[in-house]
């Protein structure tokens, strides 16, 4: 393991075991690498949105994949960031009863803001259960001017 | 009045999604307005430090709003499906209790355009905004 994989590994684990909402959810870490990353939730009764259809809460989604982008953005700049913006296109439902994986890639940095893309899926990300794109404030970065 | 009764859409749309529950959300009616509520709860929280509710449960909030005011306007069989949202954060979220409201902007014939803004003490501050169109089921 490079000094770069123990840092994301460390990163990750404190996302995942030290962030209330995360452990309420039971988001999990997979994998990660630069400015990659990869994690999961598994199906929960509790968590479903519709129970018609046992289908698990749009927001269960948007959760997860919030979360993973923040861990693509941190290997750069030491974890902290905000979200400034999220936009989710949902494909199709997840199927009940399955694990929802996310898969997150922070494409471009500049001095304060990283743009991710992510995507959910159970089996592979080709056949995707929702995609997202989003910008992230970097911590650190210089304050915006507050608002009027 | 009997238009708060236990037939009120809101309060069995609302006892019947496990996951309203698990946000703790609820909501109340004046007419055919609707304000959601998320109480504080220490499961909610995505930033220990600030400390600052996850992104993630303001954006679901705020879909689950906008999927309540469709469910009394259009006496929906069923859930309407998201399409798609775009969640823009104005302000971290504080361990207080969040309050949402949903302007339904469009109803089409299959798809709903729904605006939404959740705010914490002050209405005019909002900390999170979603746009975004909806999938109505047969009325």
């Amino acid at each position: 393991m490079t000094s770069d994989d123990a840092f994301l590994a460390a990163v990750a684990d404190r996302m995942v075991r030290e962030t209330p909402q995360a452990v309420a959810l039971g988001i999990e870490f997979v994998s990660a690498a630069p400015d990659v990353g990869i994690m999961k939730v598994c199906y929960r009764a509790d968590l479903v949105g519709d129970p018609h259809t046992g289908v698990l809460a749009g927001g269960v989604i948007t959760t997860l994949l919030d979360h993973v982008c923040g861990l693509a953005v941190s290997g750069r700049n030491g974890g902290g960031s905000a979200t400034l913006d999220l936009r989710i296109d949902y494909m199709r439902p997840a199927e009940p009863g399955r694990d929802v994986f996310a898969r997150a890639h922070c494409y471009k940095f500049t001095n304060s803001i990283a743009f991710v893309r992510a995507i959910a899926y159970e089996d592979m990300p080709e056949d995707p259960i929702a995609t997202a794109q989003g910008a992230f404030v970097l911590a650190g970065a210089p304050a915006p001017s507050p608002a009027p | 009045m009997s238009d708060l009764a236990a037939d009120d859409p809101l309060t069995t749309f609302l006892a019947a999604i496990p996951y309203a529950r698990f946000l703790g959300m609820s909501g109340i009616r004046a007419g055919d307005e609707m304000t959601a509520i998320l109480p504080f709860s220490p499961h909610l929280i995505g930033n220990t430090q600030l400390p600052a509710l996850h992104g993630g449960v303001l954006g679901a909030f705020m879909e689950m709003t906008a999927l309540l005011q469709l469910s009394i306007d259009e006496r929906q069989q069923r859930q309407p499906r998201t399409i798609d949202v775009t969640i823009e954060y104005l302000r971290p979220g504080r361990p207080l209790t969040t309050f949402a409201r949903a302007d339904v902007r469009k109803v089409g014939r299959r798809i709903a355009n729904v605006h939404v803004e959740a705010w914490q003490e002050t209405r005019a501050s909002p900390v999170a905004a979603l746009r975004g169109h909806f999938m109505l089921s047969a009325r």
